[in-house]
């Protein structure tokens, strides 16, 4: 494989707590090495230029069953979006919901390299392992959702953690997936009969349990297997107002309990989008930001993580496997709905959905995002994400970093809402004039997230033995900018590497990478309890059988497996 | 001795059962019985053991005999006539897996093709209404655990899903449904008397294209509000008890086919299905389904919706994908002379497309891929066998409910015979050659 030298580059890496020094970085074999190390490199010159490892995305929906519903139910999110093939480039469309193909450049032109799924019911597994396998460059995983599942909602009801560990153990196994993934737990089994859980002591219909059983539950045996990532929690109550005490009651579930794992990890609960989880007010009418209460408790609480879901005022397309929300939402504005419930595991929704500045609650939402991350008292424990597509498309990321590094960008947007005034009273956007800089940016945007999903050891920084995902900006720190100047530089890579290959050459995208597909793999105890509970639903209950439930190998042409071991 | 391969999934319908069990030889080379499927599913395993099976490609000649050619001749005269063609059709895709399909689509994107699927002349329909107004759906599994209504309308499961109703829809016994038929209601509208009518509780015989007077009826009638003495040949009196039926539900679900999607109204029947679903979700659960008819229709839907962000009808001749159902169609445009050639992979449209249409495949340069001798296969110029999919190769499909299921290989292919995937590749191959890319 090709050395290569980025020399003279302004290099922010919070791992090894590089500031913005110059310094050279050198890749050999795949991976990051010693400048020493390599003989006859290729030099890339970043003088003058910002060099961060590869971005790694927590949580973002770009495979899968519900987004290609977002995706062929909306041919006019293509009407702006596509763009022909030429060179190596497939031809690509859409804007909210991009094809496959679209994923993996958009990303890559913004310097991310890794990339997590964050719901994936697991019946359609195979859907969203074949679109993975088409979204080129990228590496990839997914997160199978737990919190509606029956064999987790009936061992938990007797809080049968080791039960539900060995079940959580053989699932991430049949459905190739990467992490625990809850989304408003219980409410989603409630929505299979058109109702829902609000808040975490709603008893779920039927299955007698809690929502904060099965979130506590989780969470205690996502640390007895020691997985690499958290319980990963979209909490009950998303969007409405006067949601946030819902959210930290939410949060208070995991207190007391201590990580348990061999990646470097040291949450318990990885909050997501937190933005939507953070109203106060009790109507549209008097909605009101309550990021400071949030933020006052994750500051001091340092066993879990949160992502913003920052709002970004575009047109987009809402998608999730809370049901009952996307159904809500319809109500809310009467465009197209569609809705899938999935036997015994989950449901979800997709809807249109456009943030307008002229839309009082929609500002407000936009506020309390950026608020979140700018009350951070640790950026190595708050990432910036969009939810993408919910909050706002990806491709949106420069754009938010430029809110967050600039006060007079954010002045700049709160001129331009029709309500600015009664949206100041609600937040307290406009009282906060810290601007983040990139050492913090990096934090939030590639240390972080890759520490928090237990991928320390792969990425997140450029340090030696690291893959080799490295990202060259055309952005000086050292010299004043205008703030669009953000912008334009993060959406539009000087130069990209993934693992060693490049990808992006003086901005055009040169090879199509070698992506992979992560997953866990865990080996637990024999539990001869589980697989006969197993053996028991898939004939009684599922429409597929058992043997043709597990995604072969077949769908994942370039695996990386991540072993753990729980039968201790 | 033989040997049994269990859990086989039948490559028929977009019921796509999963739980059949194949007898074949122990060389594994001959297929000897079928278990579980239906007639028409057993008889597509059994029929790729026919003895009269062509197994080489073959072009017509001059004087409309058949000339046997080597893949090779065949893979080169269809590379050259896509590359030769300005727009070519490149129409099917139905009954083949996931992966020849994202093959077929790399080669439609490199020359230029318009890509269409059997959608277009069934559920096409169904997938514009679902751009005008979404789908509540569901899982075929959340029927049979929770469905106590089932409406079917204008179509007929009896002869066409044979085994829909007894693993799905009405007979099975499911986690909420212990019952099984007894505990729910069926209705059905359809101006037949089909067989599905008659195992229903109700039978609405609605008059002939008359359906969305009847639906926008049912949603007049979920508010309590009046209707005339008769709508769509119905007596009001049936009408409210029947709506009242759906309301009472604690799960409703509504399997529609193309006794809707392809009569006067189309999308637009569609479009009022899915509101009156809508509408009963605000008094009860209810979802509505397409019966998708070809095993794997659905799944060339998902994989150019991946792909290229449009279910079915996508123009790539610009170099970008356009979707414009009445433009990008497939019969729109044969019938407007606007294609040069017509490759056909996994369908049959000589048997389904109007003879104006067929007669225009007749005239232009064409290729079949099909492991059947069909009407389609009779009116091109070159014919390609393949094995089966499904039977003589796996590879991904997906359910009339989308869920993807890994078809399995039970038995040997005749020897020397293609896969659609691997002529696909080779022609992909051979074109990337010709153009130098």
């Amino acid at each position: 494989m090709a050395e290569y030298l980025i020399k003279n580059g302004f290099v922010f890496d919070p791992v090894q707590g590089i500031k913005g020094d110059k310094t050279d970085v050198a890749i050999k074999d795949g991976k990051f090495v010693e400048t020493t190390a390599v003989k006859n490199p290729k030099v890339i010159d970043a003088t003058g230029k910002t060099v961060m490892a590869g971005g790694v995305d927590i949580h973002a929906h770009v495979a899968g069953a519900k987004v290609n519903v977002g995706r062929s139910f909306r041919p006019e999110d293509k009407l702006f979006g596509f763009k022909a093939g030429r060179g190596i480039e497939r031809m690509q469309g859409g804007f909210s919901v991009p094809t496959t193909i679209k994923t993996g450049y958009d990303y890559a032109r913004m310097g991310y390299t890794t990339v997590m799924e964050a719901a994936m019911p697991p019946l359609y597994a195979r859907h969203t392992h074949e679109e993975m396998r088409d979204t080129p460059i990228l590496d990839q995983g997914a997160y199978p959702v737990f919190g509606n599942n029956w064999f987790v909602l009936e061992y938990l009801k007797n809080h049968e953690i080791e039960n539900t560990a060995a079940y959580i153990a053989w699932l991430l196994r049949a459905t190739k997936g990467y992490a625990v993934k809850v989304v408003n737990p219980g409410g989603t089994e409630a929505w299979a009969w058109g109702l829902n859980c609000e808040n975490v002591h709603d008893p779920v219909p039927y299955f007698d349990i809690t929502p904060a059983q099965i979130i506590k539950g989780l969470i205690e045996a996502n640390e007895y297997l020691g997985l690499p990532h958290s319980m990963h929690m979209h909490a009950n109550n998303l969007g409405n107002p006067g949601n946030y005490t819902t959210t930290l009651d939410s949060f208070k579930l995991s207190e007391g309990i201590k990580p348990n794992n061999k990646f470097g990890r040291e949450q318990v609960m990885h909050h997501t989008h937190v933005q939507f989880h953070s109203y106060g007010g009790d109507s549209w009418a008097n909605v009101e930001s309550k990021a400071k209460e949030i933020m006052d408790y994750v500051n001091s609480h340092d066993n879990m993580t949160i992502d913003m879901g920052q709002v970004t005022l575009d047109e987009t397309t809402t998608m999730t496997a809370d049901g009952p929300f996307e159904h809500h939402l319809t109500e809310l504005n009467h465009l197209k709905w569609a809705n899938v419930d999935v036997e015994l595991e989950t449901g979800s929704g997709v809807v249109p959905y456009v943030y307008s500045p002229d839309i009082k609650v929609c500002a407000i939402q936009w506020a309390i995002g950026l608020e979140l991350a700018l009350l951070a008292t640790d950026s190595m424990r708050v990432f910036l994400t969009t939810d993408h597509p919910n909050a706002g498309p990806f491709i949106r990321y420069p754009r938010v970093m430029k809110w967050l590094m600039s006060q007079e960008s954010r002045d700049q947007q709160f001129d331009a809402f029709k309500h600015k005034d009664k949206v100041i009273d609600a937040t307290n956007l406009a009282g906060i004039d810290r601007e983040l800089d990139l050492y913090e940016i990096a934090q939030m945007t590639r240390a972080g997230p890759a520490k928090s999903l237990g991928l320390a050891h792969m990425y997140g920084s450029l340090a030696p033995g690291l893959e080799a995902d490295v990202a060259v900006y055309d952005f000086n720190p050292n010299e004043p900018y205008a703030p669009d100047t953000i912008e334009t530089a993060f959406s539009n890579a000087r130069h990209l590497f993934k693992t060693g290959v490049q990808i992006i050459n003086d901005r055009e995208i040169v090879s199509n990478g070698n992506k992979r597909t992560l997953w866990v793999n865990t080996k637990v105890n024999e539990n001869a309890q589980v697989m006969r509970d197993v053996k028991e639903k898939f004939l009684r209950y599922y429409t597929v059988t058992l043997n043709n439930y597990e995604v072969s190998g077949h769908y994942l042409p370039n695996p990386y497996v991540i072993e753990v071991d729980a039968t201790q | 001795m033989t040997k049994t391969v269990t859990d086989v999934i039948c490559p028929f319908c977009g019921t796509l059962c999963d739980d059949l069990e194949v007898v074949v030889s122990d060389d594994g080379k001959q297929l000897l019985e079928v278990y579980n499927a239906c007639a028409i599913g057993a008889e597509k395993f059994l029929h790729s053991q026919a003895e009269d099976r062509i197994t080489r490609p073959r072009m017509r000649q001059e004087d409309g005999s058949w000339k046997e050619i080597t893949y090779d001749e065949a893979i080169e005269y269809t590379a050259k006539m896509l590359v030769d063609s300005k727009k070519p059709l490149m129409y099917g895709w139905s009954s083949t897996n996931c992966e020849a399909q994202a093959t077929g689509s790399e080669l439609g994107e490199l020359v230029g093709a318009v890509m269409d699927n059997t959608a277009t002349v069934c559920h096409g329909t169904s997938l514009i209404a679902v751009q005008d107004i979404g789908i509540p759906s569901c899982t075929l599994g959340e029927v049979k655990n929770r469905a106590d209504r089932v409406l079917f309308w204008g179509c007929n499961p009896a002869h066409a899903h044979p085994r829909h109703m007894s693993r799905y829809s009405i007979f099975p016994r499911g986690f909420f449904t212990g019952k099984g038929h007894t505990g729910r209601k069926v209705v059905v509208i359809d101006p037949r008397p089909t067989d599905t009518a008659r195992v229903a509780d109700v039978h609405l015989q609605v008059e002939q294209g008359r359906d969305y007077e009847l639906l926008s009826a049912f949603r007049i009638a979920f508010r309590g509000e009046k209707l005339p003495d008769v709508v769509a040949g119905i007596p009001k009196e049936q009408i409210y008890e029947a709506a009242e039926t759906l309301k009472s539900g604690r799960f409703v679900i509504i399997f529609f086919g193309m006794g809707v999607t392809q009569s006067l109204g189309k999308n637009h029947n569609i479009d009022i299905a899915i509101a009156v679903t809508r509408d009963l979700n605000e008094y009860t659960k209810a979802a509505i389904m397409p019966m998708r008819g070809h095993y794997n229709v659905t799944g060339s839907g998902q994989v150019w919706g991946w792909q290229f962000g449009f279910p079915f009808a996508v123009d790539l001749s610009r170099g970008f994908a356009r979707y414009n159902p009445g433009e990008t169609t497939a019969n729109d445009l044969l019938r407007r002379d606007e294609v040069d050639s017509v490759f056909v992979l996994g369908s049959d449209p000589g048997a389904h497309f109007p003879f104006s249409s067929v007669k225009k495949m007749y005239d232009l340069p064409s290729v079949a891929i099909d492991p059947h001798e069909t009407p389609t296969t009779e009116v091109c110029k070159v014919h390609v066998p393949v094995a089966f999919v499904g039977v003589e190769i796996g590879g991904c499909a997906y359910r009339m409910d989308n869920v993807p299921i890994e078809t399995r290989k039970v038995v040997e292919a005749p020897e020397g015979m293609m896969t659609d995937e691997e002529f696909l590749d080779r022609v992909l191959a051979r074109v990337k050659e010709i153009k130098g890319v």
